[in-house]
Parts: structure tokens; C-alpha cells; sequence
């Protein structure tokens, strides 16, 4: 659908994003069809972890009825703190630390990871009260937390990810073979 | 004429069969006019052989005492007037400091090197650096003479602290001559903001302090015996210990003090004033990353170049009363900065000058602006981070919005005072930052409408709002934005500061 006023937004310059992330993708996380995760990784190291566009809960007009970021006994991530300017504290997470659990309205029930390692910064509280942000803007409003990696494995913390060109080809063949999702 | 009493005769007797040089002596007597120690070694010589040995007024005496070689002591005795049993030189307590670098040759060579270093100023601190060892030294004829039981008497009228420091001896037999060779007054210390430094150092006798750190610290934990350890480990030694410890009176040494090359150190200077940036392509600091140029020039360095060069200075401090990014430019009366200049060899200049300089930093690029340059004093520059979290800012932002709009939709904006924002520290600083919330205020907005997608915002802020987190939300952490005030989304696609709201530093006018 595309009306004259979009057209004219299109032509402006690069977005927020654009000017200053990466996005790098994980898909099909813990062989999970379709769970695929972005991860936005600023210039100065910093990743914000959302959902791509692909993923499920993305999908279908689902709803989402609940948000958990305690994700076992022992640990929330609503408790993560961090303090000073080295960040101490916070939570260290590794590729396949969860960050939430997420329940859809039709009962399904989806893990959130991390997919890099470094430390827990923090987690998104807004869509917590707004669940419909993730649905409605899941690169920005609705992201779901942002992890600060080692100085030293600022560059490596992105191997094993995909580059959005990688990505697409993945979703690229899906469609091909008419996965559903 | 050098006020040596008849009671001192035993204490200087004593001293001079340690091997104490006579300044030392002159000392230890407690003599506290600074032109005594200025005579020639020669004539301070003389005259205390004269005054110790009455009965060899003789020509013979006298003969004896201009002839012998001119550091060497003579063995003041009643019973025998034979030359010193010294083989060397060196006086065990001042190890040479107070011999030959007292004579002029010496204040010429500190001269020479200041003058080398080409510094401009009328006036001079002498500071001067010896040996740790020296303290030591100095306590063990004292602690010899307070069992003289006419030392301890003298004493106990006039404290030990009476005796002479070693450094105040030197000084006053310098200070003259290097005064008269650099043409300007030896002041005491803080009052002129040049400093000569001299340091003496004595290798040989370097590990004189390790049974000071055994005997009080009961280990040697440190290799290098600072001044202040030393100072310390000798007020809490007691003299019983010191005495078994160390040799009274102090071992001979086999060599004088070395001096190291005479360093000069000038306090710095400020210098402040207000800037533009014009450009969108210029780092207000240098910009490395990995030892790596990220892009050419800097505010600083356009600024601090000029009077770097000028000053002839060392090198710079640039603060500022806060920054703006890169891609930001400056505009009205600009931001207030200060340049700490350090260590400049020339400090004065006139209003003309710095008019001049001012000139020069403005001719040298078309990327930044100076103005009301001038020399203020290290306080004041504290005046200038007050503004950084006080005073407001005023900014004008080319806005971008995803709907389309048109005039009357901006309108509300104006209507809108001092509204309340939480910021979560912004992401693109978060890694050098600590995560918190920041409360700020906008005090007021006005637009300037441009097309259906454009306009110009101009607000006025609280010091500390990060403006384009205020236009685009940062992912919904600064709320509320204007994304949220115009139900769309925004982007900020430049920004101008205005103004800087501090009235630091004063206006020069043209």
C-alpha cells in the first residue's frame, strides 16, 4: 500500500538506525522454526536485541497476553542492575541465555535469547504495561533489551550472526519451500 | 662578623675533626645570616682557624692556614697544628652540596642552562632537590653533639630546629649570584610563577637508608628510599637506635653529590574565550580510535595551535563549558572554553596581543570562530563548569516527520512550557556512561514550518538534554519526545546550538 505521503517519506535521509547500527540477525534459534532474532549492534559497541521481522509473534495478527522476564527461580531479569560507568553488576549472559518468555493469546509460547554474549544492560519495562509496542514497533519502541559486550569482544560478538543480506537469502528459501510460521 | 661565640668553639672544634666542610659548621653554630654563607670557602676557612686557635696568631698559623689546599681542614688542637687527618675531601654531612657548588662557577652554570631554555620573566623561585641521604646524615652529628654538654645547653635555648638547614645554607649562597646572571629577584616560594629546579643525587651512598627501613619499618619494602619515608622513619627512630645503627660522626664518602641538569618550570597560564563551529564535519576533541585518526582537526587543536606557538608553551588542557557533537555547529555568541597553557616560557602579553592572537586563531580556518580571548586566572575557569549544569541552552533542529503535516499542526508546540522529560542515558553514550534517568526541562519551543515533512524547531532547554534523543525517542527511553508530542515518527536531521546561556568569560568588545 503504498500513498503519496509515503512515498515522500521514503526519500528522506537514513534512519536513526540506518545512521548508526548494524543489524545482524539469528534465525531459527534452538532449531525453532522461524524464531528469528536482530540484533542491532551500535558503533560503539552496544546491542539492542529485538525481534526480526520474521519472527512469530510477528505474525498473523497474534496477540501477545504475557510478558515474563523471570525467566527461572532464581532469576529475573527485572532485577538486573547495573552501576558506574564500567556497568558492574549487571547480569552476564551468554548466546543462549533467555531473556523472556513471551505467551501469545492462541497459548503458543515463545523464548527470547540473547544471541550475543556480554552483560545485561537492561530489559525493556515499557512493554511490560504496552505489550502491543513489540507488535506495533519491534526495531525501536518495542525492543526487548540491550547487552553492552566485552571491550576485547566488541568485533567477535557478531561471528556466527547473520548480515542482513544472509538473511534475507535465508528468508529467501523459506518461502521457496513454504514454511509455515 | 660571622657571630661565632665563644661557646661554639667546642662544637666547632668537633665538627671539624668529623671532616664537616665549614659551612657546616656555620650551621650547626645556629648562624642565620644568609650573606655568612656567601663568603668564599677560603675566607670562611680562615677565619674559623683564626677563631679556634688564638694562640697560632703567629705568622706560622697563618701561613698555615692560607697556604694548605683550600678544602682541606685543618686539625684545630692545641697540641698539635697538623694538617687533617682527612684523605678526603668531601664534608660527611653536606656530601660537597655546600663546598664546591657554592662558588660562583657553579650559580653560572645554572645560569647558563636557565638562560638555554629561553624562558621571559622578572622574577624566580629557587627549589632545590638533595639526597634522602642527607637527613640521615644531618641527625648524627647533631645526635653527637647533644651528648656535648655545651651543645645541649645552646640547644635547649634555641631548639634544635635552629640549627641551619643544609637546603636554606645552599640557597642563600646561590641565590645572589644566579639573581645577578638572569637579571631578575630570587623570591621566596608561590610568590613568582617561575621555578628553577637544582637536584643534587648521591649514588654512593644510596643504601645509607636501608637500616633506617629494618630498624623502624622492619623490612625493606621499596627500593627507592623516598625523601618523605626517610623524613619519617627518622622522627620515629629513637636515638639509641640511630646511634647503634649508624656511625657518629657519618661515614667519609669517596665522592661528592652529583647535580642533575637545572630544570625551570613555569605555572601555567589560562587562557579563555567563546567559539564557534561552523562546520558539521569538525570533533570539538581529537578523534582516534586505535591509535587511528578518525578524521582531521579538532577545535582544540585549531584554537590551542596559535597560542601553543605563541606562549611557547609545552603543551595544553582544553575544557570547555560542555561540547557539542561533531556534526553539531555553534552559532550565536558561541561556548564558553578555557585553555590551560602549561609550562609557557614567555607569560606576558598585552590586550593588543591577545587581540592579535585572536586574529590569528580567526584567519587560520573558516571552521571555528574566537572571541573575547583573553588571560584569566585558574578560578575562574571553575566559573565556566558551573554553566555546564545550570545555565540553559537554546538550539534549532531540522525535523523530520514521517506524516505528513502542515502549519497549523506545529502550533501546539509554542503552547507547550517547561515540560518535563525523563532521558535514559542515550544509547549512543551508554558505553562510556553510567545507565541512569536524567529529569530535565524544556522550557519552550517554536516552529518554522518548511514542507509536509520539514520544519525548523527551536527550543530552549535545561542544561544537559540530549536534543536529538528528545526528537526521535531513542527507542522510546527518552519519554516524552516530540515523536510521542506529534503522534508520528520523527527524526532530528540537524542541529545548531544558538546559544550558550553563561555570561563567562566577560566581553571583550572590538
Amino acid at each position: 500500500m503504498v500513498d503519496a505521503d509515503m512515498e515522500d517519506s521514503e526519500k528522506k535521509a537514513p534512519s536513526v538506525i540506518d545512521r548508526y547500527f548494524t543489524r545482524w540477525y539469528k534465525t531459527d534459534l534452538k532449531g525453532k522454526a522461524c524464531e528469528d532474532h536482530c540484533i542491532l549492534q551500535h558503533s560503539n559497541r552496544i546491542c539492542v536485541i529485538t525481534l526480526a521481522e520474521s519472527h512469530p509473534i510477528l505474525q498473523n495478527g497474534r496477540k501477545i497476553k504475557n510478558i515474563n522476564y523471570q525467566i527461572s527461580d532464581g532469576c529475573s531479569r527485572l532485577k538486573n542492575k547495573v552501576s558506574g560507568k564500567s556497568k558492574r553488576g549487571g547480569q552476564f549472559l551468554t548466546e543462549f541465555a533467555p531473556l523472556c518468555r513471551i505467551t501469545c493469546t492462541d497459548e503458543k509460547e515463545y523464548t527470547i535469547f540473547s544471541c550475543i554474549r556480554g552483560r545485561l544492560l537492561e530489559v525493556n519495562e515499557a512493554i511490560l504495561n504496552k505489550p502491543d509496542l513489540l507488535l506495533e514497533k519491534p526495531s525501536t519502541e518495542g525492543y526487548i533489551a540491550v547487552i553492552l559486550p566485552k571491550f576485547e569482544e566488541s568485533k567477535s560478538v557478531t561471528e556466527g550472526l547473520l548480515t542482513r543480506e544472509q538473511y534475507e537469502e535465508v528468508l529467501t528459501k523459506r518461502n521457496q519451500q513454504e514454511e509455515p510460521c | 662578623m660571622l657571630s661565632l661565640k665563644e661557646k661554639d668553639r667546642p662544637i666547632v672544634r668537633k665538627l671539624l675533626c668529623a671532616g664537616c666542610c665549614v659551612r657546616c659548621v656555620l650551621r650547626f653554630c645556629c648562624v642565620g645570616t644568609s650573606s655568612a654563607y656567601r663568603r668564599s670557602y677560603q675566607e670562611l676557612l680562615a677565619f674559623i682557624s683564626e677563631e679556634n686557635s688564638p694562640q697560632s696568631h703567629d705568622a706560622s698559623g697563618e701561613e698555615k692556614s692560607s697556604d694548605a689546599p683550600p678544602n682541606k681542614r685543618m686539625r684545630i688542637d692545641e697540641d698539635s697544628v697538623t694538617a687533617a687527618q682527612t684523605d678526603s675531601d668531601i664534608c660527611p654531612v653536606c656530601l660537597g652540596v655546600l663546598q664546591d657548588f657554592c662558588d660562583p662557577g657553579f650559580a653560572e652554570q645554572v645560569s647558563d642552562a636557565v638562560k638555554k631554555q629561553q624562558y621571559e620573566f622578572d622574577s624566580l623561585v629557587l627549589t632545590v632537590s638533595l639526597p634522602a641521604q642527607l637527613s640521615v646524615r644531618e641527625v648524627s652529628p647533631a645526635a653527637s653533639l647533644l651528648n656535648d654538654s655545651q651543645y645541649l645547653e645552646k640547644s635547649m635555648c634555641l631548639g634544635k630546629d635552629d640549627v641551619i638547614q643544609v637546603k636554606d645554607a645552599f640557597k642563600w649562597a646561590v641565590q645572589g649570584k644566579i639573581g645577578q646572571e638572569l637579571g631578575a629577584a630570587v623570591v621566596a616560594n608561590v610568590s613568582s610563577p617561575c621555578e628553577v629546579s637544582i637536584s643534587f643525587i648521591h649514588p654512593e651512598t644510596e643504601e645509607d637508608c636501608h637500616f633506617l627501613y629494618v630498624a623502624v619499618f622492619l623490612s625493606v619494602s621499596q627500593s627507592v628510599f623516598t625523601r618523605m619515608a626517610v623524613v619519617k622513619a627518622l622522627e620515629k627512630i629513637s636515638e639509641e637506635k640511630f646511634s647503634r645503627h649508624y656511625p657518629c660522626p657519618p661515614k667519609k664518602a669517596n665522592t661528592r653529590c652529583t647535580a642533575l641538569d637545572t630544570t625551570c618550570l613555569h605555572t601555567s597560564v589560562f587562557i579563555a574565550g567563546r567559539y564557534n563551529k561552523f562546520s558539521r564535519e569538525l570533533p570539538q576533541t581529537p578523534w582516534v580510535i586505535d591509535g587511528e585518526r578518525r578524521m582531521d582537526g579538532s577545535v582544540e587543536e585549531l584554537i590551542a595551535a596559535p597560542l601553543l606557538s605563541s606562549f611557547r608553551a609545552d603543551g595544553f588542557n582544553f575544557s570547555s563549558s560542555g561540547r557539542e557533537d561533531v556534526d553539531v555547529r555553534t552559532l550565536g555568541n558561541g561556548r564558553p572554553f578555557a585553555v590551560e597553557l602549561l609550562n609557557p616560557h614567555r607569560a606576558k602579553f598585552n590586550r593588543a596581543e591577545i587581540k592579535q592572537l585572536q586574529e590569528t586563531i580567526n584567519q587560520s580556518s573558516d571552521k571555528i570562530r574566537v572571541r573575547d580571548l583573553q588571560i584569566v586566572t585558574r578560578d575562574a575557569t571553575s566559573r565556566m563548569k558551573e554553566g555546564e549544569e545550570e545555565k540553559t541552552k537554546t538550539y534549532s533542529a531540522l525535523i523530520w516527520t514521517q506524516k505528513a503535516i502542515e502549519s497549523p499542526d506545529l502550533e501546539f508546540l509554542a503552547n507547550i512550557k517547561d515540560l518535563r522529560i525523563a532521558q535514559k542515558t542515550p544509547l549512543r553514550v551508554l558505553h562510556r556512561r553510567p545507565l541512569a534517568v536524567r529529569q530535565r526541562l524544556v522550557h519552550s519551543m517554536t516552529t518554522i514550518y518548511l514542507d509536509k515533512h520539514h520544519f525548523t524547531l527551536k527550543l530552549c532547554t535545561q542544561a544537559g538534554t540530549y536534543i536529538k534523543e528528545f526528537v526521535h525517542g531513542d527507542f522510546g527511553r527518552t519519554k516524552p519526545n516530540l515523536c510521542d508530542l506529534m503522534k508520528t515518527d520523527a527524526d532530528i536531521l540537524e542541529l545548531d546550538v544558538e546559544s550558550v546561556d553563561i555570561d563567562w568569560p566577560p566581553a571583550i568588545p572590538d
